[in-house]
């Protein structure tokens, strides 16, 4: 009799298989772009500005030249020769690559040196004479709108002001009567402070361009290859086909490694000049205080309420900080990436939103730090504003949720804002995660250690977030649609290669990957390879970032495998003599209808493939496809934090850290919660103690891991893991983005703890990170603490 | 400028190489030795990613010179299992999803090794804070936590059996 194979056995779907990429990995074998040495390579290191604006007067090269090993010192005017000197945004602006005119933030490229290693390539450095004539610096959107503010963009036709961007959505004069109608109105107002996804391993590129072939390669550190060759091609006027990206073992992105740098331009110009492989690896401070930061967004906003707790509608506006050049990385048509999704999980009719962007003479970036462009700001502006507002009815906070999130049989629910979520089970993970942290209990601790002079704090964050971009409809980055690709080819020894558009850079692609295929096709996990990262090899794809991989090019996998099967049918009725239409599938195997016993498995039919093909049907087992999803995916979490508060001294302790979430259908559950809780350690890190700010002349604090604070395993709490499941109804196997949620639901949990715990102080707001001295000021003087730059730094 | 010879015994091999007596022991031991499993991941001997032991204590790489390694005996992640036989710390890292994207992990063993060695039983706080000078950014600590408190049991159940 055959046997049904075990899917979790074989490494399916639901299977929590140890990762393939593991092996290299321990064994100190990985290949990072460091690690790789080409013959003939030389070493190129950035001169940066040390101050935040200034007028370029003079740039003098004559003593870096004379440096025995240097090969090339790279101006800007050298590189505008090559029409280089500037290079168009994700965002329709421009950035320079390298200074001519001005330097706009601390930090910025103004010279590259090529040399026989990067030493002596940094002597180079050190050996270039830079004159400045200082300008007044601008680091927060105030200062950037006020009427005798310098113009940064001075570089730009017709820019007469400071804006890089207006933005409008939602219903404006619905939301005006639905206040009107309101029994109260609620009212928030706080800073996102700037921040900087930071992964240990910094960006880097090797570019080896070969005049022999014209063509060239970059091993770069990029999450979305497939675009950076497109971006290339149109940056630097090359011919596509010749241009090779190799994206190879990345050390974390978090969606530092989306955009187009200075850094990756400069070493392909210079290897285009040299006709030799020039390596660029950026230290840390290069990466801290150059490459795309987050966040760094003034919110405020609204809440109409009635008296029994029904949100009526919400209007809020935010100013963001862009920096010097507005090089967000996020679907082009989108200026303030998707931060329209707030409020999405709550059954509100009306809302509208305004936005307005600045320039500031701080880094350029804007990337989407481990989240779907903006939503961080988004959701945590949500779950702050609907702890405030219940906090204004006097209503359990809990209770305030529940009875506003969006039903079960509501679903699909299209918010004010245009998204139309599509399924989820919003009040079950709500109280899954209030049984865990067991929410009764700790109200009456809370209330019992306040009277005896202790502060205890619970919060809770409740969010749905979009994620996994496209549809080709609505998104698109400079025009290409965010659709994504898979390819696959079964060998005739049942072996298979899947080929996917999308790049890992640590969340196991080459291990979860494979699932999706056994799953579809029943071949065992371990004989299935994943590659990605190479333009030459794979098929074209958007990239990994917004936790869009399962959602689109895991999507296209389990498409690409089901047309395997497809042709796989028509062998097993060859092999089996019997028309299609007579043939069952089971895992991994083909049999006859009433039959069962007289079967083929997908191997035999991968033979069959090469080697006994019926007539007239083409040979080989191999194909592709490119899927664009109808909608986004909509994973929800429920987080809940409770807290100690040192009124002496401001400190706070996380007690416990639950974390409910709904991501659909789990591929590999160890993997899915490997995210989770390091998406919780980075809501914790910006909650307690990691941002970037300046100083009133543009310095930038937090310019290196002492200044720029990361939690390390003493100080990381635990996390207590809990699972709903809905399946999205779209995705092929049901399955959601996840990578993100905890990183974007996760901070206002612990803000709303820490707030909890000062709840009879009447401070409404204390901005992120709660540093200690912060939350001291609050509980001694009873009053909100802003964290807007400038900071006092004497 | 002007080279310095440094003989050093590198996962239990002598080498003999001349070098600036500015490069670091961890360009030294990627560069020069092609050991790239050490990795640097910041300029201000704060994350730990360049952690290889030295003389048996675990040191960070990018903040010693090469020369400085002169006479001594360093271990690399490189150095630590046999063939195809990982060490227990790095099967516990497997087991217990210990590692994301790699680049933290080399450093985080060669720390764990060290503390195992020192201490067979460590407690969840001994390991948190032997680890505390390397930092992780993709998997929030508590599975490395776990991938140590594994090899600690493996390697106790494994010179019990000695025994
Ligand atoms: S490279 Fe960061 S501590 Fe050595
Ligand atoms: S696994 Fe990526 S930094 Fe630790």
């Amino acid at each position: 009799m055959a046997q049904a194979l075990d899917e979790i056995k074989i490494g399916g779907l639901g299977s929590s298989r140890k990762r393939v990429e593991d092996d290299r990995f321990l064994r100190g074998k990985g290949n990072y772009t460091d690690d790789f040495k080409l013959t003939g390579m030389l070493h190129m290191e950035i001169l940066r500005s040390p101050v935040a604006h200034a007028r370029i007067k003079s740039v003098d090269t004559t003593k870096a030249w004379q440096i025995p090993g240097v090969h090339m010192v790279l101006t800007g005017e050298m590189a505008a020769q090559h029409n280089l000197a500037w290079m168009p945004t994700l965002s329709y602006d421009t950035q320079a690559v390298l200074a001519t005119d001005k330097v706009r933030f601390q930090g910025q490229e103004i010279a590259c040196v090529v040399a026989d290693d990067p030493y002596i390539a940094k002597d180079g450095c050190e050996a270039i004479e830079v004159e400045y004539e200082p300008l007044p610096a601008i680091v927060n959107p105030e200062q950037a709108l006020a009427s005798d503010a310098p113009l940064i963009r001075d570089d730009k036709v017709g820019q007469n002001d400071n804006v890089c961007y207006r933005w409008e959505v939602g219903d404006r004069e619905g939301t005006e009567r639905a206040f009107a109608q309101a029994d109260k109105i609620s009212t928030l107002r706080l800073h996102y402070p700037r921040s900087h996804p930071s992964p240990i391993e910094c960006c880097g590129s090797i570019a080896d361009y070969n005049p022999a072939t014209t063509k060239l390669t970059v091993y770069m550190t990029t999450q979305a290859p497939h675009i950076i060759r497109s971006a290339v091609a149109l940056v630097a006027e090359l011919p596509e086909h010749m241009i090779r990206i190799i994206s190879p073992d990345i050390g974390g992105g978090f969606g530092n490694k989306v955009p187009v740098y200075p850094g990756y331009v400069a070493s392909i110009l210079c290897s285009i000049l040299l006709g030799r492989p020039v390596k660029w690896i950026e230290d840390k401070t290069g990466n801290l205080t150059s490459t795309g930061f987050a966040r760094d967004m003034y919110i405020e906003g609204q809440l109409a309420l009635r008296n029994d707790g029904k949100i009526l509608a919400t209007r809020f506006h935010a100013d963001t900080d862009n920096g010097a050049f507005f090089s967000d990385a996020q679907p082009s048509k989108f200026k303030i990436g998707l931060f329209h999704s707030a409020f999405g999980c709550y059954d509100i009719p009306y809302g509208y939103q305004t936005a307005q962007g600045t320039y500031t003479n701080k880094a350029p970036g804007g990337v989407a730090y481990r989240c779907s462009f903006r939503i961080t700001e988004a959701m945590f502006f949500q779950e702050r504003m609907i702890r405030a507002a219940a906090f204004d009815l006097g209503m359990d906070q809990a209770e305030f949720r529940r009875m506003n999130l969006v039903k079960d049989d509501d679903f699909p629910h299209r918010t004010p804002f245009g998204f139309l979520l599509d399924s989820g089970q919003y009040e079950k993970c709500l109280d899954v995660a209030l049984d865990a942290i067991g929410y009764q209990d700790f109200l009456r601790e809370k209330e019992e250690a306040r009277s005896r002079g202790r502060r205890l704090g619970i919060g809770i964050s409740t969010m749905s977030e979009p994620l996994g971009a496209g549809n080709s409809r609505e998104y698109d980055i400079i025009g290409i649609k965010m659709f994504d690709a898979a390819e696959l080819r079964v060998h005739p020894s049942g072996k298979a290669i899947l080929k996917i558009g999308a790049k890992t850079q640590g969340q196991g692609h080459e291990t979860t990957f494979a699932q999706i295929v056994t799953h579809e096709l029943g071949i065992p996990a371990p004989d299935i390879v994943v590659e990605h990262g190479d333009t030459d090899n794979t098929p074209y794809g958007m990239g990994t970032y917004a936790s869009r991989s399962t959602p689109t090019a895991g999507a296209a996998t389990a498409m690409v495998s089901r047309k395997i099967r497809a042709k796989a049918r028509k062998l097993a009725a060859h092999l089996l003599e019997v028309s299609e239409e007579d043939v069952e599938w089971e895992l991994g195997r083909f049999y006859v209808r009433g039959a069962h016993d007289r079967g083929v498995t997908i191997q035999d039919c991968a033979m069959a493939a090469y080697s006994n093909m019926p007539d007239g049907l083409e040979p080989g087992l191999e194909n592709n496809a490119y899927y664009d999803p109808p909608n986004l995916t909509w994973p929800f979490a429920a987080y809940i934090v409770t807290v100690e508060v040192d009124p002496e001294t401001g400190v706070w302790d996380v007690l416990r850290m639950v974390a409910v979430d709904d991501c659909g259908v789990r591929i590999n559950p160890m993997i899915v919660e490997g995210q989770i809780m390091g998406g919780m350690t980075e809501a914790y890190a910006m909650a307690n103690m990691q941002f970037i700010t300046f100083d009133a002349d543009g310095n930038c604090v937090g310019s290196n891991y002492m200044d720029y604070l990361l939690p390390t395993a003493w100080e990381t709490p635990g996390f207590e893991l809990h699972e709903v499941t809905t399946a999205s109804p779209h995705h092929p196997i049901g399955a959601k983005g996840v990578g993100e949620c905890a990183a974007v639901g996760g901070p206002a949990a612990f803000v709303n703890a820490v707030m909890d715990a000062i709840d009879d102080t009447g401070v409404r707001n204390i901005d992120m990170p709660l540093l200690p001295d912060r939350v001291w000021e609050a509980i001694t003087y009873k009053r909100d603490v802003s964290g807007a730059p400038p900071v006092k730094t004497d | 400028m002007e080279e310095r010879r440094v003989n050093v015994t590198v996962n239990g091999e002598p080498k003999v190489a001349d070098v600036e007596p500015r490069m670091l022991l961890a360009h030294f031991l990627r560069e020069v030795l092609g050991l790239t499993g050490t990795h640097i991941g910041c300029d201000t001997t704060n994350c730990g990613a360049c952690t290889v032991n030295f003389d048996g204590k675990p040191i960070k790489s990018c903040t010693m010179f090469a020369v400085q390694a002169d006479g001594h005996e360093v271990e690399t992640v490189e150095g630590i299992s046999r063939a195809s036989e990982l060490h227990a710390v790095q099967e516990g890292f497997k087991e217990e999803h210990g590692l994301q994207c790699g680049f933290c992990t080399s450093g985080m063993m060669m720390t764990a090794k060290a503390l195992l060695e020192e201490n067979p039983n460590p407690t969840e706080e001994d390991v948190r804070w032997a680890l505390s000078g390397n930092l992780c950014r993709c998997t929030g600590y508590q599975n490395i936590v776990k991938s140590v408190l594994w090899a600690a049991e493996k390697m106790r159940s494994e010179a019990a059996v000695r025994r």
